[in-house]
């Protein structure tokens, strides 16, 4: 079947809604508007005002309602609407959803699933834009899942919502118009393996999320130049799947890290050192990144795209890697 | 918003001894964390509730074993008159396996979600919003249970306490709000921190019932909290009731209460809820001199046992440290 990401999520959130009555959807105009970026659209005609929950802009009040729901045996999936609005609920997410199964001694379980669209090239400037996704992979307690292709945006929910713990699903909203054909019984996916999306064998281009197409962009130029990469998706920022990563760069002996996070302090970071702790004897080179600049994010088009990763700076760091040491 | 309780309901003697037994339990609790946290047996921030009995033990007695609770950082008291077992507490304040925690959440964090006591939450108005969720809960699926949700006159000063009230009265949830006004915000007095500062004036803003309460006086948080919780129960929306109290002992063990007289302390102290209490009952012709060193020596014997049985406690291996951070003991990191 042809289909988009939106419309990917839209039906695993449907699919959910219908088969566990614990299971509701809550957030800034998830209901009537149909979603910021209409992925919940038609779902309040189809489910009701009590299922499909809006709620008043209170980040705190509606994310914290979500963790308590989920303790007393809900199964909330709770909607922010950007990424950026989420540190207006980051007292719930860190010190209730992620600490509470460990701060009461494995009593409080929270089976809470939250959905935050992630990432700029919109030009929505400085307060709607960012890649904070992993920010929050730096949180024990807390998974963090950052689907970037039709099967994941399909079958990372159900997965989720089946997780006892804290699950923090970003999409990037670049790839909400994304469209390609699905298998019509495209159901959950795991949410612990990273993911080979293109085999390679001259560099690893490790990535996640909103810059996996341009990654794979980036690895079919390469080939015309004779430069065989691998793609890998991380898929789950917490916790890391390095023992792919690990595999791919000990065969590769060079790896390129795509981030849209900022450099400093950024999940590219935590990559380049655990290939640094786990893979150090098999580089050929240095490890490379590619991320953000670290400019809160500008209006202008061009400003915009100067600070974003792009396919053309991918297959640059990736030359460079592969011709350090020829 | 004040409304006039009714406190005439006789005081019968058997109701009268379970809740002086109760402040009695609190208050000796607290005494003995004094002692413990002075020889360095506890450690951590210990925030002791004595001054405020009166309103952990009237509240809880209005509350049905399906209601849940949420609680704050000065939160003994409150676990204790939950019926958490005072062992269970004691052995968290020592940070044994045997706590009511298991030992990884200390005097701030005391939880027990048999009897849905939902923790001791010591972020200030950060246990709101987790209330309303368990009255979502309990509301879409048809129990009928009311949360209480403690918290002090400071949470009223945050976002929090203000998006949780719009939501809950928005949403017609059974939630029962709990101000403990004991006038400060650790150090700094209600004054000094808020434009307006009659709490349940602010609630009633919300478009929910909002009631002051005499904190220092047990029967009328009793029946206050009995009222309000029946009035939720009955679909009647969230409630809120200001308790007025005050707390004798500085905001915890580590403060050296520079900020207010030792004048107004010794007022506050005249109202004392445990002589105030026993006073009327005497009164009443309801308690003797007996019953005072009954529950005196019950209490003593109470906490003894629960030292000892703390003392003799386990301490978790290290090995098990990452346990609890997922419910999946080999997830990686």
């Amino acid at each position: 079947m042809n289909t988009t990401y939106r419309e990917a999520i839209r039906s695993a959130l449907s699919e959910a809604l219908e088969s566990d009555d614990r299971v509701f959807l809550m957030g800034e105009d998830v209901g009537r508007y149909g979603g910021c970026f209409a992925v919940s659209l038609g779902l309040l005609e189809q489910f009701g005002p009590d299922r499909i929950r809006d709620a008043p802009l209170s980040e705190s009040a509606f994310v914290g309602a979500g963790v308590g729901a989920a303790m007393a045996g809900m199964r909330p999936i709770v909607e922010i609407m950007t990424v950026n609005f989420s540190l207006l609920a980051l007292d719930q997410i860190m010190n209730n959803a992620a600490t509470l199964l460990h701060m009461s001694g494995g009593q409080c379980a929270v089976p809470l699933v939250l959905r935050i669209p992630t990432g700029g090239g919109r030009q929505v400037a400085a307060q709607h834009s960012h890649s904070l996704d992993g920010w929050f992979a730096h949180i024990p307690g807390l998974r963090v899942v950052t689907p970037a292709t039709l099967e994941d945006a399909r079958g990372m929910l159900a997965t989720a919502l089946a997780d006892p713990d804290p699950v923090l699903i970003f999409e990037h909203a670049s790839l909400y118009p994304m469209s390609g054909s699905l298998d019509d019984d495209a159901g959950p996916v795991d949410l612990d393996r990273a993911a080979v999306r293109r085999h390679g064998t001259d560099v690893s281009l490790i990535t996640y999320g909103g810059t996996l197409p341009m990654t794979v962009e980036a690895a079919t130029t390469l080939q015309d130049d004779g430069i065989d990469a691998e793609v890998i998706d991380l898929r789950t920022l917490r916790p890391l799947d390095e023992a792919t990563v690990l595999e791919s760069v000990s065969r590769t002996h060079r790896a390129v890290i795509v981030d849209e996070g900022w450099r400093s302090g950024s999940i590219s970071a935590e990559v380049s050192a655990r290939i640094i702790e786990g893979a150090f004897y098999e580089l050929d080179a240095p490890v490379a990144r590619v991320c953000s600049a670290e400019v809160p994010m500008p209006y202008a088009h061009q400003l915009e795209q100067a600070a974003l990763p792009s396919a053309d700076r991918v297959v640059a760091a990736a030359r460079e890697v592969v011709g350090a040491h020829g | 918003m004040t409304t006039t309780v009714d406190t005439t309901r006789a005081l019968d003697r058997e109701r009268g001894l379970a809740l002086l037994r109760q402040m009695t339990l609190i208050r000796r609790f607290e005494e003995k964390c004094v002692q413990l946290y002075s020889a360095g047996t506890i450690r951590g921030f210990v925030h002791l509730y004595i001054g405020e009995e009166a309103v952990a033990a009237g509240a809880m007695r209005a509350l049905t074993p399906d209601d849940a609770v949420v609680s704050t950082y000065r939160e003994h008291g409150h676990a204790l008159a939950r019926g958490i077992p005072t062992r269970a507490v004691m052995a968290e304040m020592f940070g044994k396996v045997e706590g009511c925690s298991g030992g990884r959440g200390g005097s701030m964090h005391l939880f027990d979600v048999g009897s849905r006591f939902y923790g001791g939450n010591a972020i200030v108005a950060g246990g709101l919003p987790l209330a309303l969720g368990l009255a979502l809960a309990d509301d879409m699926r048809g129990r009928d249970a009311v949360t209480a949700c403690f918290f002090g006159d400071g949470a009223v000063a945050e976002g929090e306490f203000h998006e949780t009230l719009n939501l809950a009265a928005l949403w017609r949830l059974p939630v029962l709000f709990l101000c403990e006004n004991n006038l400060y915000a650790m150090g700094t007095a209600i004054e000094r921190a808020q434009s307006q500062t009659d709490v349940a004036l602010r609630a009633s803003s919300y478009e929910m019932p909002a009631w002051s309460v005499d904190g220092m006086d047990v029967l009328a948080v009793e029946d206050a909290t009995r009222a309000a919780a029946e009035a939720v129960r009955a679909g009647g929306g969230p409630h809120f009731l200001e308790l007025r109290t005050y707390r004798f002992r500085a905001h915890s063990l580590y403060d050296p209460d520079r900020y207010r007289t030792k004048d107004e302390i010794r007022q506050w102290m005249q109202r004392d809820p445990l002589p105030a209490f026993v006073e009327r009952m005497r009164a009443a012709g309801s308690l003797t001199d007996a019953d005072v060193t009954a529950i005196e020596d019950e209490v003593a014997a109470e906490i003894t046992d629960a030292v000892d049985y703390a003392q003799s406690g386990h301490e978790e291996p290290v090995t098990s440290l990452t346990r609890w951070v997922y419910s999946d003991a080999g997830a990686g990191t």
